[in-house]
C-alpha cells in the first residue's frame, strides 16, 4: 500500500518515457514470486520476412539488443507461416532450447501459443514479455509485458482503442493525429509545415543541411483543406521555442491556391509573430503565388527546396540576432 | 519502352464510383491513361464516365481485357480487393489506400505466392502516389505535368518526395521511363530491389534513381542487388537524418527501430555498394546530371 501511494501521481523516468518522464495513473499489482529462472520472448513483425517472428532467449531481464549484438547464439529466432500460425511443434522447439524441464514444456508452450494470439487478434506490433519467469514451484508467468499496437488496424480492435490514454501523449501529438495531421516534437527552433512524409523529412534534413535546427516534423497530408492548414500552424506555433517557420508544399492532390489561402487566413488569425518562408510547387503553383503576394503580408518566398532552407535560417539567425 | 506501364495498358479503377476513385479516374483519362472501366461491388452493369462498371475484377478482365487496375478502396477492404485483383489475372496493381492493417498485408502477400512467378501480379503500394510513365500513363494521383519523358527510371517510397526529384530533373532537361512508387507501408508488395529488376531489364532505361527513407531493410536489399546484378548507374538519396530514433516519421514504416535501419547506417551501405548519394535532397537533379554525362 504504502508503495503503491508512493508511485502514484510521480513522475517515472524510463528508457521508454523519454527524458521528460510520464505521469503514473494506473499500477498493476501482482504477488511477490520466487524466481528460479528469467527468460525473454518477443514477437515481432519481421519486415525482411514479411511475418510473424517469435524471439526467445534465456536472457530474460536483459536489455535484448545487447544480447543480440555480443551474443546473438543466445538469441532463438523462429518464422511464424502466416496460413498455419505458430504449431506446437516450433513452440516446443524453443522451450526445449530455453532449457526447460519436461515437465514444464506443456505450460511453455500454452503461454507461447497465447502471446501468439495476442499478436494476431489484437492486431499488435508488438508483444515484449521480458522476463517471462519460472517461479520456485514450478510455474511460468509474465512478470512484465510491453505490446504495440497497428495504429491502422485499430478499427476493429475497439478494446485496445478504450485503453488508450491522453494524459500519457504529448498534448500536441494528439491535438495533430485528433485534425489528421501527422506531428513529432524535436528539439530545434524552426517550425515546420509540409505535405507528405518523405518530403518533410527531407526538408528537416535540408535545414539541417544550411546549419539550423528543425522544431518539429509536421505532415499535412492530402486533399489538405485552408482549416487543416491553419490547425497545422496552431500547432507549430504552440511551441514558444519556435523562432521561424518554414512552409514547404509540393501538390499533388493538394492544390496550391487552398494552401495558400489557408496560410494567409492563418497568419492573420494567429497573428504569426516570427518569420515565415513559404514554398509553393506542383498543382496551381501560380494561383498559389499570387495569392500570397497580393495578401501584402511579410511573407518570404521560395521557389525552391534549397532557398525555402536557406531562408528559413537566415531569418532564424535575424531573430536570434545571431 | 518503360516498365509496368505503357499507353496500351487497359487500366481499371477499383473502387470506381466513390468520390476519389471518380476524381482521379478523370484525371487518369486526361493524361492519357487507357482506362477500360472500374469495379465497384453492386454496380455492375451501369456506366460511369463514359466506361463500363463491372461488379467483380474477374468480369472486367473477360470483358474488357483489364490489365492493370489501381485500388482507391478503404484500408479496412483493401487488401480483399488486392486479392482479388491477383486472383482475377491482373498484371499489374497499384494500391493507392493509406490505412491498410500490417498483418492483411502480410496475408495478402502470403496469398500472392498462391502463383507462379510468371503468373504472379505486381503489387506497387499501398500508401503510394503510384506509377507514372510520362508522356504515356499514369496510374497514380501525382501532377502528372511535372513529370517528363525520358531515359531515368525512378523509385521511391514518399509520393511528394518523388515529385520534388521529378521537378528538380525537369529543370535540367532530364526525363522519366517510368516513376514507381512502393509506398511507405512496413510491409509493401514491391520493394525497391523488385522496381531496380525492372528498371535494369528495361533497354530505354539509362539510369535509375531510388528515394529512400528510414526504418525497414528495403535499401539495403537494393545496395546488395545493385553491387551483385546491375549494370546502370543508380542515384540514390535517403531522407530522415535527422529523424530521431524510435520515432515514427509520418510513414507507418518510417522508425529506426534497429540497426541499419538509420538514414546514415543506409548512405554507408550505398556507398559501399558503389551507389551515387545525393548528399541532401535539393542535389537530387545535378546529381543525376552529373552521372548521366558519365555515361
Amino acid at each position: 500500500m504504502e508503495a503503491s501511494a508512493e508511485l502514484l501521481g510521480k513522475t517515472l523516468v524510463t528508457h521508454q518515457t523519454g527524458p521528460q518522464g510520464k505521469v503514473v495513473h494506473r499500477l498493476y499489482i501482482e504477488e511477490g514470486t520466487a524466481i528460479k529462472n528469467e527468460l525473454y520472448v518477443a514477437l515481432v513483425l519481421d519486415r525482411v520476412k514479411q511475418r510473424i517472428n517469435i524471439i526467445a532467449s534465456t536472457e530474460g531481464g536483459m536489455d535484448i539488443e545487447e544480447v543480440a549484438a555480443k551474443t546473438p547464439e543466445l538469441i532463438i529466432s523462429t518464422e511464424i507461416e502466416p496460413q498455419v500460425g505458430l504449431t506446437d511443434f516450433q513452440a516446443r522447439e524453443i522451450a526445449f532450447k530455453l532449457g526447460l524441464e519436461p515437465n514444464l514444456i506443456a505450460q511453455a508452450v500454452k503461454t507461447l501459443q497465447g502471446a501468439y494470439r495476442s499478436f494476431r487478434e489484437l492486431d499488435a506490433t508488438m508483444v515484449e514479455i521480458n522476463p517471462l519467469v519460472i517461479t520456485e514451484d514450478g510455474h511460468i508467468r509474465a512478470l512484465d509485458a510491453k505490446m504495440g499496437f497497428d495504429d491502422n488496424a485499430l478499427f476493429r480492435r475497439p478494446q485496445i482503442q478504450e485503453l488508450r490514454d491522453k494524459s500519457q501523449e504529448d498534448p500536441r501529438e494528439t491535438a495533430a493525429s485528433d485534425y489528421g495531421l501527422s506531428y513529432v516534437g524535436l528539439d530545434g527552433d524552426i517550425g515546420c509545415m509540409i505535405n507528405g512524409a518523405g518530403l518533410a523529412m527531407a526538408s528537416l534534413d535540408m535545414i539541417k543541411h544550411k546549419g539550423g535546427e528543425p522544431a518539429n516534423f509536421l505532415d499535412i497530408g492530402g486533399g489538405a483543406s485552408p482549416e487543416r492548414v491553419a490547425h497545422a500552424f496552431q500547432l507549430v506555433l504552440a511551441d514558444a521555442g519556435v523562432k521561424a517557420m518554414l512552409v514547404n508544399i509540393f501538390a499533388g492532390i493538394n492544390r496550391c491556391d487552398w494552401i495558400a489561402e489557408g496560410i494567409v487566413q492563418a497568419f492573420k488569425q494567429l497573428e504569426v509573430k516570427v518569420p515565415l518562408v513559404v514554398r509553393l510547387s506542383g498543382t496551381n503553383v501560380e494561383q498559389g503565388q499570387k495569392i500570397i503576394s497580393e495578401s501584402g503580408l511579410p511573407i518570404i518566398t521560395a521557389h525552391t527546396l534549397e532557398e525555402a532552407a536557406e531562408k528559413a535560417v537566415e531569418a532564424r539567425n535575424q531573430a536570434v540576432g545571431a | 519502352m518503360t516498365v509496368l506501364l505503357n499507353e496500351e495498358t487497359r487500366v481499371i479503377v477499383q473502387g470506381y464510383t466513390g468520390k476519389i476513385g471518380t476524381f482521379h479516374a478523370e484525371e487518369m483519362m486526361e493524361y492519357g491513361t487507357n482506362l477500360v472501366g472500374g469495379v465497384t461491388p453492386g454496380k455492375g452493369g451501369k456506366e460511369h464516365l463514359g466506361k463500363p462498371v463491372f461488379n467483380t475484377v474477374k468480369e472486367a478482365v473477360s470483358e474488357v481485357g483489364a490489365e492493370a487496375s489501381i485500388i482507391f478502396v478503404p484500408g479496412a477492404f483493401a487488401a480483399d480487393s488486392i486479392m482479388e485483383a491477383a486472383d482475377a489475372g491482373i498484371k499489374y496493381c497499384v494500391a493507392i489506400t493509406d490505412g491498410i492493417p500490417a498483418q492483411d498485408m502480410m496475408m495478402v502477400k502470403r496469398y500472392m505466392y498462391r502463383y507462379k512467378k510468371e503468373d504472379r501480379m505486381v503489387l506497387t503500394g499501398p500508401n503510394c502516389a503510384g506509377t507514372i510513365s510520362p508522356g504515356k500513363a499514369m496510374l497514380g494521383i501525382m501532377p502528372g505535368h511535372i513529370y517528363m519523358e525520358g531515359n531515368v527510371g525512378v523509385v521511391g517510397r514518399s509520393g511528394t518526395l518523388g515529385y520534388e526529384a521529378a521537378s528538380q530533373m525537369k529543370a535540367l532537361g532530364i526525363g522519366i521511363t517510368t516513376s514507381v512508387g512502393i509506398g511507405g507501408d512496413p510491409i509493401n508488395g514491391s520493394s525497391h530491389r523488385d522496381i531496380l529488376e525492372h528498371f535494369e531489364n528495361d533497354p530505354d532505361t539509362k539510369a535509375v534513381m531510388m528515394i529512400g527513407e528510414i526504418g525497414g531493410p528495403q535499401e539495403a536489399e537494393a545496395a546488395e542487388y545493385f553491387k551483385n546484378h546491375m549494370t546502370k548507374p543508380l542515384v540514390a538519396y535517403i531522407a530522415g537524418l535527422t529523424a530521431p530514433k524510435g520515432r515514427r516519421m509520418g510513414h507507418a514504416g518510417a522508425i529506426v527501430s534497429g540497426a541499419g535501419e538509420s538514414a546514415a547506417e543506409k548512405v554507408a551501405l550505398l556507398k559501399e555498394a558503389g551507389v551515387v548519394v545525393a548528399p541532401n535532397p535539393s542535389d537530387l537533379g545535378i546529381t543525376m546530371e552529373k552521372v548521366l554525362k558519365e555515361l
